[in-house]
């Protein structure tokens, strides 16, 4: 079985194709990262997955059974795919600890959620940070609080969108270690980043989007030596 | 790590102590339940304790639209219309009252030639049954309308003015006679409230009372539900609604019952209103009375429920005041207390005392 299989998807808006005919599957416990220059559609294929966009044709399967497309935001949340969005998207007026509360989700029972949050504020080292405001965190801090609100549901499928966009060398070194350390034979995690050393670092595979279409698919070293990749992308 | 599990293990979280510890909310409870004593013990003029409980009545209102404006960020710019309908509904029960205990039929009834209340009057003169329907009537108006521009995703401006649309409409409905209850002229004459001859002393004091107590009651109430878990989910929804549908929420069902909520709270608002003023008609649902209640929660403070109740005591007592004395000056000095809350105090009065930082969801577009 596979963990996300995108088949034949399509999103147009207007006359604009964003996606064409985009395809792929991740693996349980593989790290996929999604690279290519802006406007290639990789953060519409993350909101076609996450349910933010419909598509105009193509299927999206979480597993073998749920067809996301067919689904609203919450459904596919309550399916365990969360996503971090690529500017930190945190709520303001909570503090540290009440937006992993709400990370925790709407099905886990009150009793579990103290150990939950404590594990959480451990995981992103927030822990000192707990009761102040995210509205008054720095910029790196709001990125591991959002990572934070997204794990304590225990995601089965983990959509990054540029985790390590505005982050420092040292943050985006404890960021790609922190991915590392989430990888788990049961949930698979599809990363869109820039940073080609921190896709290095963190990927089994990568799939080159350009302009709505795959280029290519396979090992980053791969990728690295294909003419066309170098063409459109890397060689800039 | 094991810092980091004690900390988050220690002692109460934020929120149930910000919960309790609001002195502004604390504060004015406190002022009601006084204000409702010191009326009790030692009346003074009734013009006064008139004034008092229609205050109240306006702060409960203006409670129901920060609730919804100030916590879920939707600007409702009909909130007049739950109001009226409370009213309305009020009117109704006084005049089935009292033509039920005197036998005679309300003035717009005879005007319009009938021999006796429309049907859909049957079982008014019933406080309990009248005080239901108007909850209840409330409720179900903004429930269908709520279900309709939430499910469709209709969103700001958006939403404010098709709510402004939709108290329009109920104006022009109530302005025919054919509809039944009075027309442009309203309802009036009301002779009895609970088998008691209206505007004597003690009718009067007590209907002060009634209010003064609902808001306390309605403030404190209100004041848990903010600081409560759904309050969290209300704030995270008003500043990242795609963030919080995507970790799991249906933020159609939480902004639907908040929404209802507030209708029915402004409702009673109504009921509490009409009785004191004698009279009830179309203008409640004037465009330019709803937008005056969003002015209200402006120039108290949006997203503190005591600054709402501070606004709307304050904007309404001015106008007691200044209408009276100019009112030909009135909509100026209005209209100059909005720009200077728009340009000088984004937050409204409470700003003043620095009751918190500058909200950032005001400024972030996103």
């Amino acid at each position: 079985m596979t963990a996300l299989v995108v088949d034949a998807l399509t999103v147009a808006f207007g006359r604009f194709t964003a996606l064409d005919a985009v395809s792929l599957a991740v693996d349980p416990g593989e790290v996929r990262a999604v690279i290519g220059p802006n406007g290639a559609g990789k953060t519409t294929l993350l909101d076609v997955i996450s349910g933010i966009t419909k598509p105009v044709s193509g299927r999206v399967m979480l597993g073998d059974h749920i067809d996301l497309t067919k689904r609203s935001e919450a459904e596919i949340a309550k399916a365990g795919v969360r996503r971090k969005f690529q500017k930190p998207s945190v709520f303001p007026a909570l503090t540290v600890r009440e937006n992993l509360e709400i990370g925790c989700g709407p099905a886990l029972p009150a009793r579990d959620r103290p150990a939950r949050i404590a594990s959480m504020l451990g995981e992103i080292g927030l822990g000192p940070r707990a009761e102040v405001p995210a509205g008054r965190l720095a910029h790196g801090e709001k990125q591991w609080l959002e990572i934070g609100m997204v794990l304590a549901a225990e995601p089965a499928l983990l959509l990054l969108d540029e985790p390590v966009a505005g982050l420092s060398d040292t943050e985006t070194a404890q960021t790609a270690a922190l991915i590392r350390r989430l990888r788990r034979p049961d949930r698979a995690i599809l990363v869109i980043e820039h940073d080609m050393g921190f896709v290095e670092a963190i990927a089994d595979r990568v799939t080159v989007l350009h302009e709505g279409r795959t280029l290519y698919e396979g090992s980053m070293a791969g990728a690295r030596a294909e003419p066309q990749v170098i063409e459109v992308f890397l060689g800039r | 790590m094991s810092g980091a599990v004690q900390t988050a293990l220690a002692g109460p979280a934020g929120p149930a102590r910000r919960a309790v510890r609001d002195p502004l909310v604390a504060g004015l409870v406190g002022l009601c339940l006084a204000a409702a004593a010191g009326l009790l013990v030692a009346p003074p003029a009734p013009y006064l304790v008139n004034a008092l409980g229609q205050l109240a009545a306006f702060a409960i209102l203006a409670v129901s639209l920060d609730l919804v404006w100030g916590y879920l960020g939707i600007l409702s710019l009909g909130h007049g219309l739950f109001f009226a309908i409370g009213g309305y509904v009020c009117a109704m029960h006084l005049l089935a009252h009292g033509a039920a205990v005197t036998g005679v039929l309300p003035d717009f009834v005879q005007f319009m030639g009938w021999k006796s209340l429309p049907a859909y009057w049957a079982g008014l003169d019933h406080a309990p049954y009248a005080f239901v329907l108007a909850l209840a009537l409330a409720g179900l108006v903004a429930f269908v309308f709520g279900l309709a521009s939430f499910r469709s995703r209709v969103n700001g401006v958006y939403f404010s003015i098709i709510s402004q649309a939709l108290v329009y409409v109920a104006m022009l409905l109530m302005y025919r006679n054919d509809t039944g209850l009075g027309g442009n002229n309203g309802m009036t004459g009301f002779p009895l409230l609970f088998g008691w001859p209206m505007g004597s002393p003690g009718v009067v004091t007590g209907l002060a009372v009634a209010a003064l107590l609902t808001l306390a009651a309605i403030l404190a109430s209100t004041r848990l539900l903010v600081g409560s878990a759904i309050g969290r989910r209300m704030l995270a929804c008003r500043d990242d609604e795609t963030r919080l549908r995507t970790l799991g929420y249906s933020t159609t069902r939480l902004k639907l019952g908040i929404w209802c909520l507030s209708a029915m709270i402004a409702a009673l608002a109504g009921i509490l209103y009409v009785p004191q003023v004698g009279i009830i008609n179309p203008r409640v649902l004037a465009p330019d009375l709803s937008i005056e209640i969003a002015v209200w929660v402006a120039i108290g403070g949006l997203g503190r429920l005591g600054g709402a109740v501070i606004g709307a005591i304050l904007v309404n007592g001015l106008k007691f005041w200044l209408s009276a004395a100019m009112p030909e000056a009135w909509p100026f000095i209005l209209s100059g207390l909005v720009l200077l809350v728009v340009l000088v105090l984004p937050n409204g009065l409470l700003d003043l005392v620095g009751w918190r930082p500058r909200p950032t969801w005001l400024r972030s577009s996103r």
